[in-house]
């Protein structure tokens, strides 16, 4: 099965980097489409329910916020009344009243002006109202600051229920991740399932942080902004309308015209990305077999195309800004133009016609902040999609309510007509029958993909039989639960898994009320204990990650004093040894014939002078069990553990013989 | 990071000063607007002169158009010149480490390179592209703005004075708070995924040891830790954008307030004032941008150090200074002579005066426990890494004065992993050979033991391969690896360790196989398992970094300690003897 993992690239967010932000051009999001975009926005929504309230009174936040943002310009638009009146009336001469000015002008023959003068409020002579204009400029001072601290609450607010929403996200994803059956992880690619619990959260994270609070906004900003605009002057309005649409058509046209260019980036990345990794993880390769000119070249050519694509990309995205700062600007002239005539002639104040300036400005960035959003929310969804798709997952069958328990386990192991199977069409293990005694080693031996590791998790219940009973002291183990049944084997596997934390740690992993002298005595036992205190910091050194700071039999050993803390009824130990050098080798041995003594334990390897030992040994080949007996009983049988075992050294061509 | 800038830039310089040209008249223009709407207010509005209107708002509209014209060709140069800067980049990069030597690669570390050669570089780029645009225009704009604003009226600038260090206060706090909070963040964040990964990882033994529930337990630790410190963040950035609108808004009103009085006494044309709260705007507006995108800059000088770092590194091995002119005998015989290796500045050498000779049509078998060196010595015969000591000397020529593509003809490896590559199996067989034909790739696929399972795919040796080989198991892609290197059919094989992922009978019918191909050529066999070395021409004993016994497997039996401690550990020392 494939194992290809998507990842979508790391999102570089930032305090001021990252797509979106003041910036406001698109940069291109991933080309990962949402299957269903409704359901799983939908769906998405569902998981703010528990934050309900305080979205609501977001909501009521942002209204008043923006309803006093709105309100702000057109306030200012009065105290320039004032001043532009003050500045009028100044030009006239004192004494006299409004009306008979305006009728001078009239007389004059400066029909305009006459009527400017007119539509406005005024005392000729007295020059600008200070009084009134520090009221009005105190209003605005109120709703501006007011207007701010709204939106800092909304900001606020909004901050706590996305990471809270988040926070819940990935708390129901680690659980589901415990509830999940092995056969989900072993049969997804493990690049895949780390790809969905952590990059595509961190995704949806990000979008969230960026579109909710900006689309509440920028919405509510473009509404009451259209109202007051009509509200003013619908003349106007209707002519600042036309650029609306016009800015949207523009933005969705270069926008679609840019996403070719952008999917053809993302996939020469791709390429491009894979071919660095490759080449540099098989670095030696390619220089021994004479690749180096080429891979150079492949470099170039996918290098290349990336460019292009990249270039095009950016350029035409690029353009988006200019186009409607054009608008924005062409729309800022016909206002001046026309509004200027309107005042000139007393159809507006000035005021308002500034106020309207102020409005278009206040206009442009909502709506690439919306064109924005909507890119963003598309490559959300989809890593909200991919999440989901985890948490529908089947989970495994419920343990037994009452279970079954035994109490002081003697160790007896009995197989009763096992049968199981991974997939469908592929036949692995049928007609199982093995009985084991308490305290006798049991030897698993047989060529790869005979069914070994199966039978492994099988006992730990890691799967389940398909038909047949597993017992233990005569109890089944499906009517145990799967913990009690776990508990009852300690498992020291190939691959050694160690995580960071300290030594000490480690070892008590087993036992979560371990004693320090308990883990220091599991050490001695298992023969690592000298090796540890030559370590600088002893039993607290710190393991890394995958703990690469000790060789790999260190690893084994400290894995084995792991197990021996846990103190199990019954052993597993799959083909632990195979990755380790001579001493370490000894001392590995030692270790294991020390735990193994007086339990039943179950050992799978490939160094067979290990299973010599074993008081019975099992052979499988293609699932079934062909041989079962000790060492030399099979060696006299000269069935197919003879086979084996001479193929190990003896001349090859006897080997091809037998 | 000037100096990367300036060397990849350089060749642009033309393009950079257009580019500047450019920004400047879009910065004048932005300004010139404004300042042709107060005159159509002082001179068309408040006389009543509407031809004057019409006539000035046509300068504008096509001072508009003009700007529109100005930005569109800006982003195109910026848009080539940003990703040219990338894409020259990232070539000389990849082309620096393909020069690198083994250890060169371990110093640094795959993954680390791999990130340095994309990751890195597209911070870079993006921090050009920007650079070009925003941070060019940005201060052109505030200064711009406040020679028009001083020029317009000294006193009402004054205001500047206070709102401008004002908002870089804000925002330089904000970022000294935000900052800090930023980066433990992404620490908590990859803590998070961390836990997650290593669940994932070991999710057998997890469940095996009954640790479900201390996982989780661990994993809502780390969770509740990450969302306190995310909550912090945002809430922090929450602040930011109302601060800053207060500020410009409030700057408003008092230029509205302070401007008022310099019009009613007659020192400012009413126009003018307009003019200066759109200059206003524009100055703190700049400002605003100018440090939010200078926040991009520490980011990429971090990416640039690492991007440095490489392409500063003088690759360890290189072509032969005086090369080996004469065609090269062709025999197979490698001697080392004394040969030392050491890490640089390593206390201990891995290898000590070794000295042996392998001759053509016999096969030499290298054992030793971990840490003897004999990984080390093959890395060092085909020149994966240097002697630090001594010298290795192939037909007798040293192998520092054969060029490297010459030298490497001479050889065919099978490394301890086998790592394929993404493609067909045929297409990774070829690898060893490009020109080898579809029969020749079955012949090696069946010497390595690989026809019985290739031949069951439906699409036989068309099968795809993913990157890495991960949709085949360990013995199927040594298997092909062991192919790649026999359709190659080298003068000297070097198998390192690349026998032990296959089980028992594999190997012997394999190297059966093998031995009928190989008979006058040189084969190297690392290896751990004693039915793989027992029937070696030769056995070389190493241990820690010395030859400690060279002979057959009979001899050594007999006469070397660490030899029978080696196969005791493996078999009873009766069975073989």
């Amino acid at each position: 099965m494939s194992q290809r993992t998507v990842t979508p690239p790391p999102r570089s967010g930032g305090p001021f980097g990252g797509g979106g932000g003041p910036m406001g051009g698109l940069q291109g999001v991933s080309d990962a489409k949402a299957q269903d975009f409704r359901g799983s926005l939908k769906r998405f929504g569902a998981r703010l329910r528990p934050e309900r309230i305080v979205v609501i009174f977001v909501i009521v936040l942002a209204v008043a916020s923006v309803f006093l943002a709105v309100l702000g310009p057109k306030i200012l638009g009065n105290a320039t009344n004032l001043i532009f009146e003050g500045f009028i009336s100044s030009k006239l001469p004192a004494g006299v009243t409004q009306a008979q000015a305006v009728a001078g002008l009239q007389a004059a023959g400066q029909t305009d002006q006459a009527q400017m003068v007119a539509s406005m409020n005024l005392t000729p002579g007295q020059g600008v109202d200070f009084t009134a204009l520090a009221q009005v400029l105190a209003l605005a001072t109120l709703v501006y600051v007011l207007s701010s601290v709204l939106s800092w609450a909304q900001n606020y607010l909004m901050a706590g229920v996305t990471q809270r929403t988040i926070y819940r996200l990935r708390e129901d994803v680690d659980s589901k991740l415990g509830r999940l059956p092995l056969r989900y992880f072993d049969s997804s690619s493990r690049g895949d399932v780390l790809s969905r619990v952590t990059n595509d959260i961190d995704n949806i994270s990000m979008t969230l942080q960026q579109t909710l609070t900006q689309l509440i906004t920028a919405v509510l900003t473009v509404v009451g902004v259209l109202g007051m605009m009509f509200w003013i002057s619908p003349l106007l309005a209707t002519i600042s309308l036309l650029t609306v649409p016009l800015s949207f058509v523009v933005t969705m046209v270069i926008a679609k015209r840019s996403q070719p260019h952008f999917i053809a980036q993302w996939k020469w990345t791709g390429q491009l990305n894979g071919h660095v990794e490759e080449t540099y993880s098989g670095h030696d390769l390619v220089k021994v077999f004479g690749h180096r000119a080429k891979s150079i070249a492949d470099f170039d050519v996918a290098n290349e195309r990336m460019y292009e694509s990249s270039f095009k990309a950016q350029f035409i995205s690029g353009i988006i800004q200019p186009a409607l700062t054009v608008i924005s600007n062409i729309n800022y002239v016909l206002i001046a133009v026309i509004g200027g005539m309107q005042v000139a002639t007393g159809a507006m104040s000035l005021g308002d016609v500034q106020a309207f300036i102020q409005y278009s400005r206040q206009f442009t960035m909502p709506i690439t902040q919306i064109a924005g959003v909507a890119n963003i929310l598309q490559s959300g969804i989809a890593s909200a999609e991919r999440v989901f798709e985890l948490l529908d997952q089947e989970e495994e069958t419920p343990d037994p309510d009452p279970a079954a328990r035994i109490e002081d386990i003697e160790g007896r192991i009995a197989f009763e007509d096992v049968d199981f199977r991974y997939l469908e069409d592929t036949p692995l293990i049928e007609d199982f029958n093995l009985a084991v005694d308490p305290g006798e080693i049991v030897a698993i031996v047989g060529p790869t993909g005979a069914g070994k590791t199966t039978l492994v998790n099988l006992l730990m219940r890691f799967y389940d039989v398909d038909s047949g009973r597993i017992l233990i002291d005569g109890v089944p183990t499906t009517t145990m639960t799967r913990d009690d049944v776990r508990r009852t084997f300690g498992m020291v596997l190939q691959d050694t898994w160690l995580f960071e934390g300290t030594i000490r740690e480690n070892i008590a992993y087993g036992d979560a009320t371990a004693t320090p002298e308990d883990v220091e005595a599991a050490a001695r036992a298992a023969r690592v204990d000298h090796f540890v205190r030559t370590l600088p910091e002893g039993y607290e050194t710190m393991l890394t990650e995958g703990a690469s700071n000790i060789s790999a039999g260190e690893r084994q050993l400290l894995t084995i004093a792991r197990a021996f803390l846990a103190d199990p009824a019954i052993l597993i130990l799959d083909e632990a040894t195979s990755s380790v050098d001579t001493r370490t080798e000894v001392l590995i041995q030692q270790a294991m014939a020390a735990l193994r003594h007086d339990r039943t334990s179950f050992v799978i390897a490939h160094r067979l002078s290990t299973i010599r030992n074993a008081d019975v040994i099992v052979v499988l080949e293609r699932g079934r069990i062909v041989e079962q007996g000790d060492h030399e009983a099979l060696i006299a049988a000269r069935g197919a553990y003879y086979r084996l075992y001479r193929s190990q050294f003896e001349n090859p061509d006897e080997a091809l013989d037998a | 990071m000037g100096e990367l800038f300036v060397t990849y830039l350089r060749p642009h310089w033309r393009v950079l000063i257009l580019i500047a040209f450019l920004l400047l008249i879009q910065a004048i223009a932005n300004l010139y607007l404004p300042s042709l709407n107060a005159d159509i207010i002082n001179n068309g509005v408040v006389t009543g002169d509407t031809a004057y209107i019409l006539r000035v708002g046509g300068l504008m509209l096509l001072i508009s158009v003009l700007l529109g014209f100005a930005s569109v060709i800006t982003v195109y140069f910026s848009a080539r010149t940003s990703m040219r800067f990338g894409r020259d980049v990232r070539g000389d990069i990849f082309r620096k480490v393909e020069g690198f030597s083994l250890s060169q690669m371990h110093a640094f570390g795959v993954p680390s390179l791999i990130t340095r050669n994309t990751n890195d570089v597209q911070q870079l780029q993006m921090l050009v592209m920007v650079g070009l645009t925003m941070m060019v225009l940005a201060p052109i704009t505030a200064i711009g703005g406040i020679f028009m604003a001083t020029r317009e009226n000294l006193q009402l600038s004054a205001l500047l004075f206070v709102t401008v260090p004002l908002m870089i206060a804000v925002i330089g706090y904000m970022v000294f708070r935000a900052v800090p909070l930023f980066r433990a963040m992404q620490v908590k964040i990859d803590r998070v995924n961390g836990v997650l990964r290593e669940n994932l990882a070991g999710i057998r033994v997890i469940r095996a040891f009954v640790r479900t529930e201390h996982e989780e337990a661990r994993f809502a630790d780390a969770n509740a830790d990450l969302t306190d410190t995310a909550l912090k963040v945002t809430r922090l950035f929450a602040l930011i954008m109302p601060t800053l609108m207060l500020i410009m808004n409030l700057t408003i009103v008092a230029v509205i307030w302070f401007g008022g009085h310099l019009v009613s006494d007659g020192s400012m044309p009413i126009g003018n004032l307009f003019a200066f709260q759109s200059y206003i705007m524009q100055i703190l507006f700049s400002v605003m941008m100018a440090v939010m995108t200078m926040m991009m800059v520490p980011r990429a000088a971090a990416s640039a150090e690492r991007i440095q770092a490489v392409l500063q590194a003088t690759p360890e091995i290189g072509e032969p200074a005086r090369a080996h002119e004469e065609p090269l005998p062709r025999i197979g015989r490698i001697e080392l002579r004394e040969v030392e290796f050491r890490y640089p500045g390593a206390q201990d050498s891995v290898l000590q005066k070794v000295s042996f000779t392998l001759e053509p049509g016999t096969t030499t078998a290298i054992v030793g426990g971990t840490g003897s060196g004999k990984s080390t010595l093959v890395n060092l015969l085909p020149r994966l890494l240097d002697v630090t000591g001594g010298q290795v000397l192939i037909d007798g020529v040293d192998v520092r004065d054969i060029p490297l593509e010459k030298l490497w003809d001479l050889f065919g490896i099978v490394p301890q992993r086998g790592f394929l590559f993404g493609g067909t199996i045929a297409s990774n067989v070829r690898f060893g050979n490009p020109d080898a034909t579809d029969e020749e790739v079955l012949d090696a696929l069946t010497v390595a033991q690989a026809r019985e399972f290739v031949d069951l795919l439906p699409e036989g040796i068309e099968a795809e391969v993913d990157q890495g080989g991960v949709n085949l198991s360990g013995g199927q892609r040594q298997r092909l690896a062991m192919a790649r290197c026999i359709v190659r059919d080298p003068l000297i094989y070097l198998f390192d360790d690349s026998f032990s992922a296959l089980d028992y009978t594999t190997d012997a019918r394999l190297r059966a196989a093998l031995a009928e191909r190989t008979q006058d050529r040189t084969v190297v066999i690392v290896a751990q398992r004693i039915s793989t070395i027992i029937d070696a021409d030769r056995i070389v004993v190493m241990d820690g970094g010395q030859v400690v016994g060279i002979g057959t497997h009979d001899q050594l039996i007999d006469e070397c300690e660490a030899y029978q401690q080696i196969v005791s550990s493996q078999v009873a020392l009766e069975d073989v003897r």
